[in-house]
């Protein structure tokens, strides 16, 4: 049996709509919807190497490890603005945080 | 089968079951744990596809700050978590019925491309002896892709930056140390003599302790 682009290409189509379907059902709980984004840049990630693999060019993983960095940075901020939300309201609900408004 | 063929589908298979755990599971440090296990597995993927040094990134920018930085908050936040897991049901079914439809049209797309496609038919890249996948990525990434290299150095700076601009507070009411003020104090700001009536005695003034 033949391991080719198709199934890795697979297990990345999974990991996208497993992250798409736990931004639905966990929409009040930020923290899972920020893990649901890692997984989702990782599904991403998983399609840029297994593209540049198979066509036998580097770039794609360039472009993974660029995504890498958005994605530390995007957790970082991501982290640090639900931490000051928590300071100031003591919880971390979103329906809430549309309160912070105008 | 060979052994490539059952590496590949036990690293998937773990790769998927972590990540709808990370979603599913109640608590959310399990989730956290998941994550790590998928992102290990996913790395174990990219060993496998040739992107050695992509997956040694992973395992370190992701397992080693990413994930610690999400156990972090996660144990700092006193929140209740059971109670955040309130809708969870009621968007179940829209939830449900836009991942099938995503998870169709995806596998679909994908199917086309991989076998129809510019890559259809070619293995992954193996490297040899005269060039590894790190010397290939370096030759690439210092040459054509400099800037953006760059670029996203800047972006981690911005980050950071605003990462300790966000969490920063000023505490204006607690009293700290000032090497300077107090290695710079004499004797005449502290000490004043006052010749004060028998009888009488004096009005301390207010900012005493300035």
């Amino acid at each position: 049996m033949n391991i080719d682009l198709t199934h890795y290409l697979v297990v990345s189509a999974m990991l996208f709509t497993i992250g798409v379907f736990g931004i639905f059902v966990n929409r009040r709980n930020i923290i899972i919807i920020l893990m649901s984004i890692e997984l989702i840049l990782l599904a991403v990630n998983i399609n840029f190497v297994a593209f540049s693999a198979h066509l036998h060019n580097v770039q794609g993983q360039i472009m993974a490890m660029f995504v890498l960095t958005v994605a530390a940075a995007e957790a970082a901020i991501g982290l640090a603005i639900l931490v000051t939300f928590f300071r100031n309201r003591g919880d971390i609900e979103v329906d809430d945080a549309s309160m912070m408004k105008g | 089968m060979s052994v490539l063929a059952i590496a590949f589908y036990l690293l998937a298979t773990v790769t998927v079951f972590s990540g709808a755990m990370v979603i599913l599971s109640k608590n959310p440090v399990h989730s956290v744990l998941f994550l790590i296990l998928a992102f290990f597995n996913a790395a174990g993927l990219f060993v496998l596809m040739g992107a050695e040094f992509l997956a040694m990134l992973l395992v370190v920018v992701y397992v080693g700050a990413v994930a610690v930085l999400f156990l972090f908050v996660v144990m700092m936040l006193d929140v209740d978590f059971v109670k955040l897991r309130k809708g969870f049901a009621s968007y179940l079914p829209i939830g449900g019925v836009v991942g099938t439809f995503l998870l169709v049209e995806l596998v679909l797309i994908v199917n086309a491309v991989a076998t129809r496609g510019a890559a259809a038919g070619k293995g992954p890249k193996v490297y040899g002896p005269e060039m590894s996948n790190i010397e290939d990525i370096g030759r690439v990434l210092y040459t054509d892709y400099v800037y953006l290299f760059q670029a996203a150095g800047l972006v981690l700076l911005v980050s950071m930056i605003g990462a300790i601009v966000l969490t920063l507070q000023h505490r204006t009411h607690v009293k700290r140390q000032d090497i300077h003020e107090q290695t710079t104090r004499r004797r005449k700001d502290a000490v004043k003599i006052v010749s004060v009536k028998s009888g009488e005695g004096i009005q301390i003034p207010e900012d005493i302790n300035k």
